[in-house]
C-alpha cells in the first residue's frame, strides 16, 4: 500500500509528458493537461486520508533499507500539503483555460506547471536531504521557465531577480548540506535526527543550522531575505503566480519546519529564538510593504510574507499549540493566497487592470465576484467566522501562552494592518465607481473577448476555493484535529524516525 | 591535503560572492560558476580524503575492503555538476534575452519589474516610508 506514496510525485510527471507529446493540439492539451491534475488531485487526497488512518508512512525506494536508500515518508504534515498541493493545482489548471494563450500552451505552459507540481510534491515527501535539494531544483528550473514565459520586460527584469537570488539560496542549502554530512555520515532525515547528537562539536552543528535557516529562508522568504518575492510574483501570468503564490513560499516554510523539529533541535534557544526575532520582523515588513503599494497583484505579494512570519512564529514558539497554528496557517494560507491571485486575475478580466487606480466599480457590476473576493480577503485577515481567525487565534494564543506578551501583540497588529491593505482593495476595486475605461467594459461598449465559458472556467475553481475557506472557517474542529496530529509528530520525531528506520 | 582545500573552497567562495554582489549580470555569472565549483569542493572535502584505493568490491568479496574512498560524495557531485549545469546554460539564456530586451546588464538600472515612481506619484513616497520605517 506504502508504494501508493509516489503517486502524487509520477504522475504529475507522466501528466507533463503526455501534454508535452499532444503539443501540438490545444484541445486535447488541455484536457490531457486537466485529467492528469484530476488524477493527481486524486491520489493526494488517497493519501491523506491514507495518512489519517495508518499515521506515517514510510516508502524504501526500490527496497534499499532506510539510511542507505531513498525513503519517501508521509507524515500529517506532509500528508496536508500534498493535499492541498494537488487542490491548488486543479483550481490553477482550470483556471488557466480560462487565462493563457496560445503562444504560452505552445511554449510548454502545461508541461512545465505539471513538473513544478510534481516537484513540490516531492518536496514534501522525501526523507532524504540531498533528495529535498534535488527536488528544490526541480521546482525551481520548472518556476523560472514559468516566471519569464510571455517576455515582457517585467517578467524578464523580475525573472533574472528571481533566479540570482533562488539561486544562491540552493548553493547555501547545498554547501549546508555538505558541512551536515561531513559531520554525521548521513543524509537521511530520521538518521539524521539521532546522528546529530553525536556530533562531538555542537557550535559547529549550530552554525551549519544558521546555513540552512538563511537557505530555507530565502526560499520561504522571512525578513532580510524576501526582497526576491515582491519584484517577481506580479509580473507571469495569473495562474502561474497563483501557484507560486500559494506554493513555493511554502515549500521553504515546510522545509524550515521538518529540518527544525527533525534535526536541529539542540540548541533551541538560539535557533528558535533567530527564528521568532525575524517571524516578528518578518509579519511587520511584510503588512508594511502591503500598505505601501496599489497594485493588486504587489498587495498580495506583500502579504505572502507577513503571513510567512505566522508560520514561523508558530515554529519558533515550538509548542503544541503553536506547531498546530503554524500547519492549520499553512493550510489555511495555500488556499486563501492563491484564490486571492486567481481573483486578482478575474478582476483584470472584467475591469481590465491590475492598478488600483484603474480599477472600479466591480461590486455594481460583478456581485459574485465581490462576494469571492470577500471571503478570502476577510480570511486572510483574520475575520471571524473565516478560517484564518482560528489560525491566528491559536497563535496569538500560543505566544501568550510561552508569555511572549511582545510577540502577541504585534501578530495582532499586523492581522489590524492586514484588514487596511484587504478594506483598500475592497474599496478601491469594487466600491469605487468605475472609471472611464472600466466603465466602458462594463457596459459592453468595449470590444472584449470574453465568453461565457471563460468566464466559468474562472470562477468555478475561485468559488470552489472560497467554499473551502468558508468550510474550515465553519467548521474548523477537524482540520484542528488533524493539524494537531501533525503538530504531535513535529514534537515527538521518534514517531517519524521509527516509520522510517524501524527503530525509535 | 584537506585543511588546503578547506582554505581554497573559502577563496573560491569569497571571490564567489564578490563577484556576485558587483551588480553585473555578466559577473554574476562568473561568480555562480566559481561559487559551485567551490561547493562542490566542500562536499567532496567533507567526505574526507584519507584514501585514494578505488571503492569497488572485489570478485569474490561481499563487501569492499577497508580504507576504500568514500564513493558518496561524488555521486552527490555528480549530480551537483549536472544540475548546475543544466541551472548555468538557462541563465545565460535568460541573461542575454534580458539584455536583449531591457538593453542593460546592471542589476541596478533593471527597474521594469518595480518601476521607481510613474504615474503613481504616492507610491515614491510610501516606498520611502517603508524604508525608513522598518523597525
Amino acid at each position: 500500500m506504502n508504494a501508493m506514496l509516489v503517486l502524487p510525485i509520477i504522475l504529475p510527471f507522466a501528466a507533463a509528458a503526455a501534454s508535452l507529446l499532444v503539443k501540438g493540439n490545444v484541445w486535447w492539451q488541455q484536457t490531457v493537461s486537466l485529467l492528469g491534475s484530476v488524477l493527481h488531485f486524486g491520489a493526494c487526497l488517497w493519501l491523506f486520508f491514507h495518512v489519517c488512518q495508518i499515521g506515517v508512512a514510510a516508502l524504501q525506494v526500490a527496497d534499499w533499507p532506510a539510511p542507505f536508500g531513498i525513503t519517501l515518508v508521509a507524515d500529517h504534515l506532509s500528508a496536508i500539503l500534498v493535499a492541498v498541493t494537488g487542490t491548488l493545482s486543479l483550481a490553477a489548471m482550470a483556471y488557466a483555460r480560462a487565462e493563457i494563450s496560445t503562444d504560452l500552451l505552445s511554449a510548454g505552459f502545461h508541461p512545465l506547471m505539471h513538473i513544478l507540481i510534481g516537484g513540490v510534491c516531492g518536496a514534501f515527501l522525501t526523507g532524504d536531504l540531498f533528495n529535498l535539494y534535488v527536488w528544490f531544483e526541480v521546482m525551481l528550473m520548472a518556476s523560472f521557465g514559468l516566471l519569464v514565459m510571455g517576455q515582457e520586460k517585467a517578467q524578464l527584469d523580475g525573472g533574472v531577480k528571481y533566479v540570482m537570488i533562488n539561486l544562491f539560496s540552493t548553493l547555501l542549502f547545498i554547501s549546508g548540506l555538505g558541512l551536515l554530512y561531513g559531520m554525521t555520515g548521513t543524509l537521511n532525515m530520521a538518521d539524521l535526527h539521532m546522528a546529530v547528537r553525536n556530533v562531538p562539536d555542537k557550535a559547529l552543528l549550530t552554525a551549519v543550522a544558521a546555513i540552512f535557516m538563511a537557505a530555507f529562508g530565502i526560499k520561504a522568504g522571512i525578513f532580510p531575505l524576501f526582497f526576491w518575492l515582491p519584484v517577481s510574483y506580479h509580473t507571469p501570468p495569473v495562474a502561474v503566480s497563483a501557484i507560486l503564490a500559494g506554493l513555493l513560499t511554502k515549500v521553504g516554510v515546510y522545509a524550515l519546519i521538518r529540518m527544525f523539529t527533525l534535526v536541529f533541535t539542540l540548541n533551541v534557544a538560539y535557533t528558535h529564538g533567530l527564528l521568532l526575532v525575524a517571524a516578528v520582523l518578518t509579519m511587520v515588513t511584510g503588512v508594511l510593504g502591503a500598505a505601501a503599494f496599489n497594485e493588486f497583484r504587489r498587495i498580495l505579494s506583500f502579504h505572502i510574507i507577513s503571513q510567512v512570519g505566522y508560520m514561523v512564529l508558530g515554529l519558533a514558539l515550538l509548542t503544541p499549540l503553536a506547531l498546530t497554528g503554524a500547519v492549520f496557517y499553512l493550510l489555511h494560507h495555500m488556499i486563501v493566497k492563491a484564490n486571492l491571485f486567481m481573483i486578482s486575475g478575474a478582476s483584470r478580466g472584467a475591469a481590465g487592470s491590475f492598478e488600483l487606480s484603474n480599477l472600479g466599480g466591480l461590486y455594481r457590476n460583478r456581485g459574485f465576484l465581490s462576494f469571492l473576493f470577500f471571503v478570502p480577503a476577510f480570511s486572510l485577515a483574520g475575520f471571524p467566522p473565516l478560517s484564518g481567525f482560528w489560525a491566528k487565534m491559536m497563535l496569538i494564543k500560543a505566544s501568550l501562552a510561552g508569555g511572549f506578551y511582545f510577540v502577541a501583540a504585534a501578530a495582532a497588529m499586523v492581522g489590524l494592518l492586514t484588514v487596511y491593505s484587504m478594506s483598500k482593495i475592497w474599496g478601491e476595486a469594487f466600491w469605487k465607481p468605475a472609471p472611464e475605461d472600466a466603465e466602458l467594459r462594463f457596459s459592453g461598449r468595449m470590444a472584449q473577448e470574453q465568453d461565457i465559458s471563460r468566464e466559468i472556467w474562472m470562477l468555478v475553481p475561485i468559488a470552489i476555493l472560497a467554499l473551502v475557506t468558508i468550510v474550515i472557517g465553519l467548521i474548523p474542529a477537524p482540520f484542528v484535529k488533524i493539524a494537531g496530529e501533525a503538530a504531535h509528530e513535529l514534537l515527538h520525531p521518534q514517531i517519524y524516525v521509527k516509520a522510517v528506520l524501524g527503530r525509535g | 591535503m584537506e585543511t588546503g582545500l578547506a582554505v581554497l573552497c573559502g577563496i573560491m567562495a569569497a571571490a564567489s560572492i564578490f563577484l556576485m554582489l558587483s551588480g553585473n549580470l555578466i559577473r554574476f555569472i562568473f561568480g555562480l560558476v566559481i561559487a559551485t565549483n567551490s561547493v562542490n569542493l566542500l562536499i567532496f572535502v567533507a567526505g574526507r580524503l584519507s584514501s585514494t584505493a578505488p571503492p569497488i568490491i572485489g570478485v569474490h568479496a561481499e563487501v569492499a575492503r577497508q580504507g576504500v574512498a568514500n564513493a558518496l560524495p561524488q555521486a552527490l557531485i555528480l549530480t551537483a555538476i549536472v544540475i548546475g549545469f543544466a541551472l548555468l546554460s538557462f541563465v545565460f539564456i535568460l541573461f542575454y534575452r534580458a539584455y536583449q530586451s531591457l538593453g542593460t546588464v546592471d542589476s541596478e538600472k533593471m527597474r521594469f519589474a518595480e518601476p521607481p515612481a510613474r504615474e503613481t506619484n504616492r507610491q515614491e513616497p510610501a516606498e520611502k516610508a517603508k524604508k525608513g520605517g522598518r523597525p
